[in-house]
């Protein structure tokens, strides 16, 4: 621990607390652009200079030592702020009425708090074509300010590295190598580059028009289904507390904005259970291409087909949820509702811009003969729309979704945080090995926020070793270790393996909303206690719920005996799975 | 693969074990080809698992690094200040107009590259140029079209 003053104010803190850090536990707040609690401080925006001795530091980069005196705010640093917060303003187009990020954007915030309403530096924005190549994420150089926190983000945590800076001093700019597009860089559409940009500089690209139309189009009969992760994060849009579960008030907004059927992701969830543990168990058996892979994040997926192409056989080919709900409202349902496949549109809120990729992924997505699912929206979009059309979401009285494909079990809503779709695989898996039903429900080593957790599960004496990647840049060493392990024909040391590519899982996937708590610590947007407000959210449903097992959704069970047959037979295979393919990092 | 890619992947191999050594690749490959070309750097990233991103963050940061084929008479023209100061501004201008490219930029057919650098070393000789390594002193623009006659006539006897 070290000892130093602040403003005067006696503050202990741990040795190489950075001194910004150090200043909250004297509740002071040092105004930054770059810093952001998920990545290292890059000393992008010079905001955050403090004196330290009288010399004048940047408080994000360095640390706070033994009898340090620090003064944070005074009139020459409010003076020094002002014009380096309007140099940054100077190459910053004046955009902020039409601007997505409008109200929830931590430049113009930053503009307000420090009262700058006139800026005598001359404008300079270079005019720099948008990137919205991927049709997911829509990267606008020109609003960038150059933090790094994308790049930090996208090589660092990620280990993507489709973001880098390009060139230097006045015209760098954010993009992928020699100016790649990013729809032929590695890119894996995550969002997390949308989820910690500080301006409107990468957004989500937006579907909400195509929505819109959709439900004015009586031709069509428009369905819709929510993720798990939006209803624990959508109210905050509308002044909830984080982590709120507002599953019901969601689904009233949903049949307000005009939707024919309200159906839930979470029945696709205890549908894609009922695959993957049925397809777990065969291979694990079989001893056929172990370890297997979950296959519900298609940000991980992409990953997976460009970084590591060798281990494809090793993904399962479940398809993700919502495209199980896709595919099985356009036949199943349609048939049971009496509408042609071709009359109807399913749209799909998801906490996850990569889902917008996910649709169009290949034929295998077509299964019905029509695109599973026709529109992706982000929780952000479905928030715009529903300010949009005037529903005031906060009063609504809370209603039911429509079955049957709105029925689901506490397994389906803990998918959406990391260790959920294992623990929710391996209650199913249990039942099917054994016959009865696991003693506890919840496997506490492969909770929480840890890079990568793993569990041993004792199944009728046979012991089944598994692993939870939080975060799709931690799946380097676990892969490392598997490939050692196949290329020496050791024995495997994980047998079944859950990657969500989003740090704390789709509740923190880059389509969520970023909007200010007022009792949060600036900067906005997400940070491991939402992270960990938002799971519990959906941990509580799960806890709570009267049926906490996919293989005990009734609805699921009326399906396959009506329609589907057997977990993995000719037509569940054909409208439920899916193949993978080489992908190239960089496309000509 | 070519002979010159293939020497690039020599390079890359050399250097594949020392960490922080991607500099040293590049300029070596620069070294043979005048340029680091895009297969040239998707193969160190290859080789040396350096990311691409990366290299493109490095070879875009330092001038000195050039990601096309330089042309194969090299202008520079110093825009130091003793040199810019003696009207060297407007024999730069004279190449632009007279070669129809910008500074940074190479003929169509390969011939002239032309480039600004700070001092050259002998403000003595103000306003300077230097081509492959043969340097012009108190220059004019009349000069010129002189000078590109000169390597024309250079590359024509080669």
């Amino acid at each position: 621990m070290v000892q130093l003053k602040i403003n005067n104010i006696n503050v202990e803190v741990k040795e190489g607390t950075s001194i910004l850090d150090a200043a909250r536990a004297a509740q002071v707040n040092i105004p930054t652009l770059c810093k952001h609690p998920d990545v290292d401080p890059s000393a992008g925006c010079g905001l955050c200079i403090v004196k330290v001795g009288g010399r004048i530091m940047r408080s994000c980069s360095t640390p706070a030592t033994e009898g340090m005196e620090i003064i944070t705010d005074d009139a020459e640093l409010k003076q020094i702020r002002k014009t380096v917060l309007k140099l940054i303003l100077s190459n910053h187009p004046n955009d902020c009425l039409n601007c997505t990020r409008s109200g929830s954007c931590e430049l113009q915030d930053m503009t307000a708090q420090m009262g700058i309403s006139e800026n005598e530096i001359i404008k300079m924005v270079p005019p720099l074509p948008k990137d919205e190549t991927t049709k997911c994420i829509v990267l606008d150089p020109a609003k960038c300010i150059v933090c790094g926190r994308c790049v930090n983000i996208c090589q660092k945590v990620q280990n993507v590295w489709a973001l880098s800076y390009l060139n230097r001093g006045f015209s760098t700019k954010i993009t992928g190598a020699n100016d790649t597009p990013l729809d032929r860089s590695p890119c894996i559409k995550c969002g997390q580059c949308a989820a910690h940009c500080p301006t409107g500089a990468i957004t989500d690209y937006d579907n909400t028009q195509k929505v819109f139309d959709l439900l004015s189009n009586k031709e069509y009969t428009t369905v819709v289904q929510i993720a798990p992760a939006v209803r624990v994060a959508l109210g905050e849009e509308f002044g909830f507390d984080f982590g709120e579960n507002l599953t019901g008030k969601i689904y009233a907004a949903l049949r307000r904005l005009g939707f024919s059927k309200v159906f839930d992701t979470n029945f696709g969830a205890d549908l894609t259970i009922i695959e993957e543990a049925s397809e777990f168990v065969k291979r694990f058996k079989a001893n056929d291409h172990l370890p297997m892979f979950t296959s519900c994040c298609p940000a991980w997926v992409d990953y997976m087909e460009k970084y590591y192409p060798e281990n494809i056989p090793n993904l399962s080919s479940c398809k993700s949820p919502h495209q199980m709900v896709g595919a099985v409202a356009k036949t199943y349902w349609a048939e049971k509702a009496g509408i042609d496949a071709s009359k109807i549109k399913v749209v799909s809120v998801m906490p996850c811009t990569a889902k917008k990729w996910e649709i169009e992924r290949d034929e295998t997505m077509r299964s019905s003969g029509y695109k599973d699912v026709d529109e992706v929206i982000t929780t952000r979009e479905l928030a715009k729309m529903i300010k949009k059309a005037g529903i005031d979401f906060k009063h609504l009285k809370e209603e039911q979704a429509d079955n049957p494909l709105g029925e689901y079990s506490g397994a389906a809503t803990i998918f959406g945080v990391t260790g959920g779709v294992m623990t929710a695989a391996l209650r199913t898996a249990y039942f099917y090995i054994t016959g009865s039903e696991l003693e506890t429900l919840n496997f506490h080593a492969i909770e929480g926020l840890d890079a990568v957790k793993v569990a041993e599960i004792d199944i009728n004496g046979i012991s089944v070793r598994i692993a939870v990647v939080n975060g799709v840049g931690n799946v380097g060493p676990v892969m490392e270790q598997i490939n050692t392990a196949l290329a020496e024909k050791k024995d495997l040391p994980f047998h079944f393996v859950e990657v969500m590519a989003c740090p704390g899982g789709c509740i923190a996937g880059g389509g969520q909303p970023r909007v200010m708590g007022a009792t949060f610590d600036k900067p906005w947007g997400i940070n491991d206690e939402i992270r960990k407000l938002r799971s519990k959210g959906l941990n509580c449903e799960d806890a709570c719920a009267q049926n906490r097992l996919s293989h005990k959704n009734e609805s699921i069970k009326k399906l396959y005996d009506t329609y589907l047959g057997k977990p993995g037979d000719e037509k569940a295979h054909h409208l439920l799975h899916t193949k993978y393919e080489k992908r190239d990092l960089y496309k000509a | 693969m070519s002979e010159e890619t293939s020497k690039a992947a020599e390079i890359a191999d050399k250097w594949r074990k020392k960490r922080g050594s991607l500099i040293m690749a590049l300029h070596e490959i620069q070294g043979i080809k005048g340029y680091v070309a895009w297969e040239d750097a998707v193969m160190l990233s290859e080789r040396m698992d350096v990311p691409l991103a990366r290299i493109y963050e490095v070879l875009t940061f330092y001038n000195f690094f050039k990601l096309v084929a330089p042309g194969k008479a090299v202008i520079s023209v110093c825009t130091g200040t003793a040199c810019y100061l003696k009207g060297n501004d407007k024999v730069l201008e004279k190449f632009k107009s007279e070669l129809k490219i910008k500074e940074g930029e190479s003929t169509p057919d390969g011939m002239f590259h032309l480039q600004c650098v700070r001092c050259v070393g002998c403000c003595g000789l103000a306003p300077v140029c230097v081509v492959n390594g043969k340097t012009y002193g108190r220059m004019t623009p009349e000069q010129v079209p002189e000078i590109l006659e000169e390597w024309k006539k250079a590359f024509k006897e080669d």
